[in-house]
């Protein structure tokens, strides 16, 4: 009995962290970075940012996010570093001191292989976090019914001190990114805000995407912003009104780089603060 | 991403229109509140022009706090902020954060050197530290031939505020 529900316990904690890896999950788990402000002033500053995979905006409730993998460009283009990492039992948490004016990058891209396959007669899955260099190892030979997706997932915000930056939105050209047009760390709630998704450096048309007010707890019902990229790629999101607001946009394709790979899913998460005019 | 500087309307104004030598004096209330914990608000006043051009005339913040440190509360004048504030230098317009009740501020033709004559909303924004925010606006026109006064009023973190341009 005790085995079994250490099991299942287990089942429970592999399904919540894959479903925040995944892009086009069935489930609503959501991971989220909540920087403290994205819009500074002064010489220097320093913001805290709490990291969780959680249903509700922005409480955490299930899990922490990982902050190993966080990546921080500066607005000169050189690498920069979180401090204070520390992780609890449903979130995470994190310092970043702003010591460059311009805008910063803060956040981590994810890729990985997700697949299953059947082995007489029986379903298998790969381990989480299995790396594309393992695949040839990790599927047994007889197994059959062998499935093969490859997970590019991005979650990354901006901040800014002084003046906006353009710096760290040159697209890397790989996976789902984002191009402002209108600038993330210049969103008032009067204007529409205007972003560009980008495929492997070319214009995603057809994306659709998420846009959620964080607060939902106090609301009846969650305040959304649903929008479809155009054929260049941008979309336009009016905010019902100011505030911290979680925006997804995810696909998939066939345009795989991992050997065997029948799909791939793409994911693009940012957190985006809009301001009262 | 929008622009702007304390001078950006130079170039223009050097092609569209003839020296102006007006000046604004500014009647700002700030209401005497009865709260627990009172700080002075910070302030800032600017010129909207046409095209979302913007000239800063003057900021009140804690010029004197050690290390520019008032500095970091700027950004909580945000309209301010957003449309001047985080590409402008203030030091020639900065000046301290004032006590509530009537404060007069004369802003010199020196400080609308390059602006061209027309209509403009002249704004002001006050913020205070544990208390609220709040824009106040006046259309304001440069460059006539007579002394005019524009007035508005606030509800919360400005009382009335009056602007009388002299040419």
């Amino acid at each position: 009995m005790k085995m079994r529900s250490r099991l299942g316990a287990r089942a429970a904690f592999l399904a919540i962290s894959l479903a925040a890896v995944l892009p086009g999950s069935a489930q609503a788990h959501r991971a989220w970075f909540l920087p403290s402000e994205t819009i500074l002033s002064g010489e220097d500053a320093w913001i805290t940012v709490d990291g969780a995979v959680s249903n509700d905006l922005f409480y955490p409730n299930h899990f922490p996010l990982g902050t190993d993998g966080v990546k921080v460009e500066k607005p000169d283009g050189s690498a920069g570093s979180i401090e204070n990492a520390a992780s609890g039992k449903i979130r995470s948490t994190f310092d970043l001191h702003l010591d460059q004016p311009g805008t910063w990058k803060i956040g981590n891209m994810r890729s990985g292989v997700f697949g299953r396959y059947k082995l007489n007669g029986e379903q298998k899955r790969l381990p989480r976090g299995a790396q594309a260099s393992e695949i040839e190892n990790l599927i047994p030979a007889g197994a059959t019914d062998v499935e093969v997706r490859e997970n590019l997932m991005r979650n990354e915000f901006f901040v800014t001190l002084g003046a906006p930056t353009d710096t760290v939105f040159t697209p890397s050209g790989k996976g789902l990114e984002l191009v402002p047009v209108t600038h993330p760390n210049d969103l008032v709630a009067n204007e529409e805000g205007v972003f560009r998704f980008l495929i492997d450096g070319k214009p995603a048309a057809g994306i659709e995407l998420t846009a959620i007010l964080g607060g939902g707890r106090y609301a009846n019902q969650p305040v959304e912003v649903k929008a479809t990229s155009d054929a260049k790629g941008e979309v336009r999101l009016a905010w019902p009104q100011p505030g911290m607001y979680w925006l997804e946009a995810e696909t998939k394709d066939k345009n795989t780089s991992i050997p065997g790979a029948t799909e791939r899913g793409l994911g693009y998460v940012t957190t985006l603060e809009v301001m009262a005019p | 991403m929008r622009k702007t500087s304390l001078f950006a309307l130079t170039g223009a104004a050097t092609i569209a229109s003839p020296a102006m030598a007006d000046t604004i004096t500014l009647d700002i209330t700030i209401p005497r509140l009865s709260v627990a914990e009172y700080h002075r608000p910070y302030v800032a006043v600017w010129l909207e022009g046409d095209g979302g051009k913007v000239r800063t005339l003057s900021v009140w913040y804690d010029k004197d706090k050690r290390g520019g440190e008032g500095k970091k509360w700027l950004n909580e004048m945000r309209t301010w902020w957003r449309k001047a504030g985080r590409s402008a230098s203030i030091d020639g317009v900065s000046g301290a954060t004032r006590a509530p009740g009537p404060q007069k501020l004369s802003i010199p033709a020196a400080a609308l050197r390059g602006l061209p004559a027309g209509n403009y909303q002249l704004v002001v924004e006050a913020a205070r530290e544990v208390g609220g925010r709040e824009v106040v606006k006046l259309p304001v026109s440069l460059g006539g031939k007579s002394a005019s006064t524009a007035r508005a009023s606030g509800k919360t973190e400005l009382g009335s505020v009056a602007a009388t341009i002299k040419p």
